[in-house]
């Protein structure tokens, strides 16, 4: 059934034809999408949207630097079944009581295919990706304090995201696809603006996107604006109606765009920024 | 059926794997790239590069590997009768021109040349006035000026660009061969991070003691865990001034990157090469030095010495007392740096300058012979490869 699943890109979520390609893969193949780029391109929304063009559950695990590969598992509460032990409660004797099912599991039983989400592997400890080698790649796993195999019913389709923090190992990076997302080109990016916010003035847009590559071309910057908080900055614009003529000051007291708060996350890059554009437009 | 595609990708450091290529070959029997060089082109990408800084390699080696196969098309398609070709030529071609065609020995002697061309022909070509490719003064290929021109590869434009996306290596500023972008620093920094978190001794895992008791009924289970090493502790030695004007940006990079991800990071400064005095500030080197053989005292051995310098400046500034170019040093940098790789064995020299320009300069070589070949270029590769040598350590 899931061969005949295909993704292609929906009203509000604009992916370019390879990433449409390589989901397609994984889901007709029924391996893991590994996605990679900077932040805020898009990673996570992916496998939302994924779930909803397909109409498929969503079954999302965020990845902590705590987070053990078994905890996708299943978990064992020893220490629930300890104090019960003690109270003398009857559940004890029954330890499939204090098994708590993790996500994997939950995906594995669910009825109809399920999209499941593993954000930002990469926060795990480096070991984390190989302990899953097996499950994910036979999408089954043992229960040891049960002795049950889980199965999966139907092979889940499992995108995986990374911010690169650390390398993934060799034997886990064959088993997936992988797609990396590029920042997205200015007509690609009217075409996201235009799906996030129909209505929103042509010519605001343009200006808008203007001054946005213009930022990201400031060379040095720490953490350069993305799509995100592009699409962030243009809510706010039209929230407080600026006109179109603010964007295009070109007088030196107004150096940099209203709003930047939504751009630029730190106040060193507000300050260089600044420098920029005051010397830039100085320079004029 | 692609096994040629593979091998070529595998000589270009590209390491697919036969997992990944049956991967690819399924992806291709579920249809999922259906007829459609494009689409052909993303799912073998999406299947057998797993590292955005091998897709750069990856689109050279496809352009390579299938421009060759759309040449082969090509020559079918000269393989149309020739009479409709003398046909067109008559009609289009003047009398000198046909005198022209006359010259390489007439049509026959056209399509054969051109044949023979194709089997010789390797790879892509652009330019020059043999091979076949674009814009050159051959007779065969695209966009060219020769009257006798047979037009190859034309047909390739049915999508919207005559640009091939693999031709475009949007992902050429990944590679990890290319030098330090701000982006790609970010990665050398994670790789640091990774490096500096590793550590071998064991401690107590209390949380893990308390669950295994619990889960064994009560009794004492203790649990040990390695212990998590934060701790790596790191001298850089950054030469200033010079020759290295040219590379202070990117030294500068290094070192911020180089100071968020490590607790214990001691910073000091030499000119060209260490001689018996380093200096932490730059702006006050001349006032406040500090003896580089107290820097030696201060510093255990277990401390990681990173120099980052070009190593360029004349060879007696090293080997030569009074070679410096800035005082009198009493001893030859060669002695200094010796005593400075015994004390810290743990030793690396990053060089921002193009690998293939050491062996062309003296002192460079010799640095390099210093420390024993463990010379790195602030690439991404070269950083990766410099901090392995660090992390496996000298006893």
């Amino acid at each position: 059934m899931t061969d005949r699943l295909r993704f292609a890109s929906t009203d509000r979520y604009i992916a370019a034809r390879d990433l449409e390609v390589a989901v397609n893969a994984a889901i007709a193949l029924a391996r893991p999408l590994l996605v990679k780029g900077e932040p805020g391109t898009g990673k996570t929304v992916l496998a939302e949207e994924v779930a909803r063009a397909l109409r498929l559950p969503l079954i999302q695990w965020h990845i902590k630097s705590t987070t053990k590969a078994a905890q996708g598992l299943y978990e064992y509460d020893a220490v629930a079944r300890l104090r019960d032990g003690q109270l003398g409660d009857a559940k004890v004797h029954d330890i499939a009581n204090y098994i708590k099912r993790g996500k994997l599991w939950d995906a594995f039983v669910a009825d109809t295919p399920v999209v499941l989400l593993i954000d930002e592997i990469d926060k795990a400890d480096i070991e984390f990706p190989n302990d899953l080698l097996l499950e994910l790649d036979r999408m089954e796993f043992f229960v040891y304090e049960t002795k049950e195999t889980i199965v999966a019913k139907r092979r889940p389709i499992v995108i995986i995201t990374s911010n690169n923090e650390k390398e993934l190992p060799d034997a886990f990076l064959r088993r997936c696809f992988f797609h990396y997302i590029r920042f997205p080109d200015k007509e690609t990016m009217e075409r996201i603006v235009a799906a996030q916010h129909p209505n929103i003035k042509q010519e605001l847009v343009r200006e808008a996107l203007h001054l946005f590559y213009d930022m990201r071309e400031v060379p040095g910057l720490k953490k350069k604006p993305a799509t995100s908080e592009l699409l962030d900055w243009l809510k706010l614009l039209m929230i407080e109606d600026i006109p179109l003529e603010v964007l295009r000051a070109k007088d030196p007291k107004v150096v940099i765009p209203p709003l930047h708060g939504a751009l630029l996350k730190n106040e060193q890059d507000v300050h260089l920024f600044e420098r920029v554009a005051f010397l830039a437009r100085r320079g004029q | 059926m692609f096994a040629g595609f593979v091998n070529a990708l595998r000589n270009e450091g590209v390491k697919v794997s036969l997992l990944e290529y049956l991967t690819l070959l399924n992806g291709l029997k579920a249809q999922v790239a259906l007829f459609d060089v494009e689409d052909f082109y993303f799912l073998a990408r999406a299947s057998l590069v797993k590292d955005e800084r091998l897709i750069d390699r990856f689109d050279r080696v496809f352009a390579l590997y299938f421009r060759g196969l759309q040449a082969v098309h090509g020559a079918i398609l000269a393989d149309i009768p020739e009479e409709w070709l003398k046909q067109l030529a008559e009609r289009f071609l003047t009398e000198e021109e046909r005198a022209a065609i006359e010259r390489l020995g007439g049509l026959e002697k056209l399509l054969e040349t051109l044949r023979q061309r194709l089997m010789e022909q390797q790879g892509r070509h652009e330019g020059g006035s043999k091979w076949i490719g674009t814009a050159g003064t051959s007779p065969f290929g695209a966009y060219g000026d020769n009257p006798e021109g047979v037009r190859i590869g034309q047909a390739s434009s049915r999508r919207r660009s005559a640009v091939k996306v693999w031709d475009k290596r949007e992902f050429r500023d990944l590679d990890g061969e290319v030098e330090l972008g701000t982006r790609t620093l970010k990665l050398a920094l994670r790789r640091l991070r990774r490096w500096a978190r590793e550590g071998e001794a064991s401690e107590l895992d209390l949380s893990g003691t308390i669950h295994a008791t619990a889960a064994n009924g009560g009794c004492l289970d203790l649990q040990m865990r390695p212990e998590r090493h934060n701790k790596v502790k790191v001298l850089l030695l950054l030469d200033i001034g010079g020759s290295m004007d040219d590379y202070i940006e990117e030294s500068a990079q290094l070192f911020s990157a180089a100071r968020a991800e490590f607790k214990h990071l001691e910073t000091f400064y030499f000119h060209n090469c260490p001689y018996e005095s380093l200096w932490r500030n730059n702006r006050r080197r001349h006032d406040q030095v500090t003896p580089t053989l107290e820097m030696m005292n201060t510093y255990g051995p277990d401390w990681k010495l990173i120099f980052v310098g070009d190593a360029t400046m004349s060879p007696y500034e090293i080997t030569e007392p009074g070679g410096s170019v800035e005082h009198w040093n009493a001893e030859a940098g060669t002695v200094w740096m010796a005593r400075l790789l015994k004390r810290f064995r743990n030793a690396i020299w990053i060089n921002p300058r193009d690998p293939r320009a050491w062996e062309g300069t003296s002192s460079a070589r010799l640095m390099r012979q210093l420390i024993e070949g463990r010379m790195y270029p602030l690439t991404l590769d070269g950083l990766e490869a410099g901090l392995k040598e660090l992390q496996r350590g000298r006893r």
